[in-house]
């Protein structure tokens, strides 16, 4: 059966999983396109594991349905799908060398020994481990040994390729390096990547869409730019980076699609939006503009407040903020120039400010 | 390292450095002279020219060819070798199952199972040797079979209580497996059959050894289970021994015993070195 090109390569449809009184994976349904880059990620014990081990084949949904390519993979065993893993500890076979390890899979489906050599060969150069093919794996070196794994997987050319937190296991300065060339290598095979991490940064960093999960359940997909910038809900704002919440009530403007909001901290402002009742507001930390004088500019939110604390990191700082809360309000401003960040210390009163326009409207 | 280790000799004793000081020193001398003296003096005479135990009357070999000019002897040996060999290979694979199957599945009672299991290993041998007896009578186990048919009982026997040892070392080493690679292997199209003879049997192959070699050893060097399942027909070096021992202890009585200890101590250090370097290795990772 000749698949349009343009239908998804994976399509969940109501899966559900549950260990015990567990539910795992509630009723996701999700649609992957071909050639995309894309992830999951959630807090851990949210599903997102259980939900790849799904596509695998290592667990068999309890209702919903697997369809790869078009075609209902729900009960096929793992052994049987177009879908190849790299496992989250690599699970390379400590008694085959690296050509062996990569070689498993196509001895296992019969082929001709000079085809399985030559495209053992152009695995190795893709993954840039080419001269080492004799070598044990405990002579390598954890980031070699994920190539292992992903040259052992991608050379049984997969429709996908699954990664479970591929990056967790290496330092910091390896992982960076691996994200972009998880990128550049996906873009070069053309195979749909699905990741699996509980590292957001990692995700909007590498993925063309992502998937937000929560609780066995899916709450957003979008690409990591719309993700970030307009998160449809708590949850997703919370964890896709870091934000600022605030609670205040909506009430009709009388303009149509524009709303009254008052909040004890700013006093009333208006907004786009047709939300009614309580609200929660945010705002991202690098929108926030802090400043020793009130800012006279139409179009802004200010708060007053006094500066509890300053984490430098370097590039930039982070400052907290006190504004009669309980929770500190965090503003990120960029160390431009070197003393920038001294312009401010703790205990100065300070006035922040942010353009409405980045004020997030959150109603769930 | 050699180097290294003289420097660290020289160095003061320290607080937990208890066996640097004499007096325990002392202690672990003398036990270990109470402990094996007999066991050499056993090995040494077996050499004595002399018909007694008593006195050394200088080196010979010639108890050494009287030995394996003793045809009744050598028979029995023979019978042991093949006791040893069968029980073994019948150990491994009850206890390669069995471990697979306490690791691989959850089921009511398992924990009673494994318990019961290894239940051999603490009842007194002479409990089991009567048991083994009793039930051959019982059974009316043919007595008079051709050789090495007429072995079957004694190596059932064996297996009873050689295979409890070899469930124990794979099943230990099974708890090593990191069971990602059975899903890796799963994931690139192997089947259960792959999976087990590519990724499961590798990973345990110094398990099966080690677990072996206990089994040969235990079986090879067992007497009173065998007493007591032996025919006239099917005498075993221990149980020849023992019979040799009742009309006097003569020097080849000595050379027999030497190379039973010989063999046995053998082939445990072998089995004990691959199952400690197998669970090494995975701790080492």
């Amino acid at each position: 059966m000749m698949q349009n090109q343009s239908d998804p390569i994976i399509r969940l449809q109501g899966l559900c999983k549950s260990f015990g009184d567990m539910r795992a994976v509630d009723a996701v349904s999700l649609e992957i396109q071909r050639g995309e880059f894309f992830a999951l990620v959630g807090p851990s014990g949210c599903g997102k594991t259980t939900l790849l081990r799904m596509l695998a084949g290592f667990e068999t949904p309890d209702a919903g349905q697997i369809l790869i390519d078009g075609r209902n993979m729900t009960n096929v065993a793992a052994n049987k799908r177009p879908i190849n893993m790299v496992f989250q500890s690599y699970a390379v076979f400590p008694h085959m060398n690296v050509a062996e390890n990569i070689a498993y899979g196509l001895k296992i489906a019969g082929l001709a020994r000079d085809e399985i050599q030559s495209r053992v060969e152009e695995a190795l150069t893709l993954v840039k481990l080419a001269g080492q093919q004799l070598k044990k794996p405990d002579q390598l070196s954890g980031g070699q040994r994920q190539r292992v794994a992903l040259a052992r997987a991608l050379v049984m050319r997969p429709q996908v390729l699954l990664l479970d937190e591929p990056l967790s296991a290496l330092d910091a300065k390896l992982r960076e390096a691996m994200q972009l060339e998880l990128v550049h290598l996906q873009k070069t095979v053309g195979i749909t990547f699905l990741i699996v991490t509980h590292d957001q940064s990692e995700a909007l960093s590498m993925a063309d869409r992502i998937a937000v999960m929560q609780d066995g359940a899916v709450r957003q997909v979008a690409g990591p730019k719309a993700l970030y910038e307009t998160p449809n809900c708590r949850f997703v704002a919370d964890f896709i980076g870091k934000i600022n919440l605030f609670e205040a009530m909506a009430a009709p403007a009388g303009k149509p699609g524009r709303i009254r909001i008052s909040s004890i901290l700013f006093g009333d402002q208006e907004l786009d939006g047709n939300a009614r009742g309580s609200v929660t507001l945010a705002v991202r930390p690098e929108k926030i503009h802090i400043s020793h004088h009130r800012a006279a500019q139409d179009g802004l939110i200010s708060i007053a407040g006094m500066i509890m604390d300053i984490s430098y990191f370097g590039g930039y700082s982070n400052i907290f903020i006190d504004i009669g809360t309980g929770h500190p309000l965090m503003a990120s401003i960029t160390n431009f120039h070197p003393d920038g960040a001294n312009a401010f210390s703790r205990g100065d009163p300070i006035w922040c400010s942010w353009r409405d326009t980045d004020t997030l409207l959150l109603t769930d | 390292m050699k180097r290294f280790a003289k420097l660290t000799r020289r160095a003061p004793s320290g607080l937990l450095d208890y066996h640097r000081r004499w007096p325990l020193r002392l202690v672990m001398v003398a036990t270990l002279i109470f402990l094996y003296a007999p066991v050499v003096a056993l090995m040494a005479f077996s050499f004595n020219d002399s018909k007694r135990n008593i006195v050394w009357h200088g080196f010979t070999l010639k108890y050494y060819e009287k030995l394996f000019a003793n045809t009744e002897l050598m028979q029995a040996f023979a019978n042991s070798l093949t006791i040893a060999f069968f029980s073994t290979l019948i150990s491994v694979l009850l206890g390669t199952l069995a471990a697979i199957a306490l690791w691989r599945f959850k089921f009511p009672g398992q924990r009673l199972y494994e318990g019961v299991m290894a239940m051999p290993i603490v009842i007194p041998e002479i409990c089991m040797g009567i048991a083994m007896m009793a039930f051959m009578a019982r059974t009316g186990w043919p007595q008079d079979l051709i050789w090495p048919l007429n072995l079957g009982a004694i190596m059932i026997a064996h297996v009873a209580f050689s295979f409890p040892f070899a469930a124990i070392v794979i099943r230990a080493r099974l708890e090593s497996f990191n069971r990602q690679l059975a899903d890796a292997a799963r994931d690139l199209g192997a089947s259960e059959f792959h999976v087990f003879r590519d990724i499961l049997f590798p990973h345990l192959s110094p398990a099966l050894l080690a677990g072996g070699l206990l089994a040969f050893t235990l079986s090879l060097d067992d007497f009173v289970i065998t007493f007591f399942t032996s025919g006239p027909n099917s005498v075993t070096f221990p149980v020849k021994i023992y019979s040799m021992v009742r009309f006097s202890v003569t020097p080849e009585v000595n050379a027999a015993s030497t190379i039973l200890i010989a063999m046995t101590i053998g082939l445990t250090a072998i089995g004990l070195r691959l199952h400690y370097r197998s669970q090494f290795q995975e701790t080492a990772k």
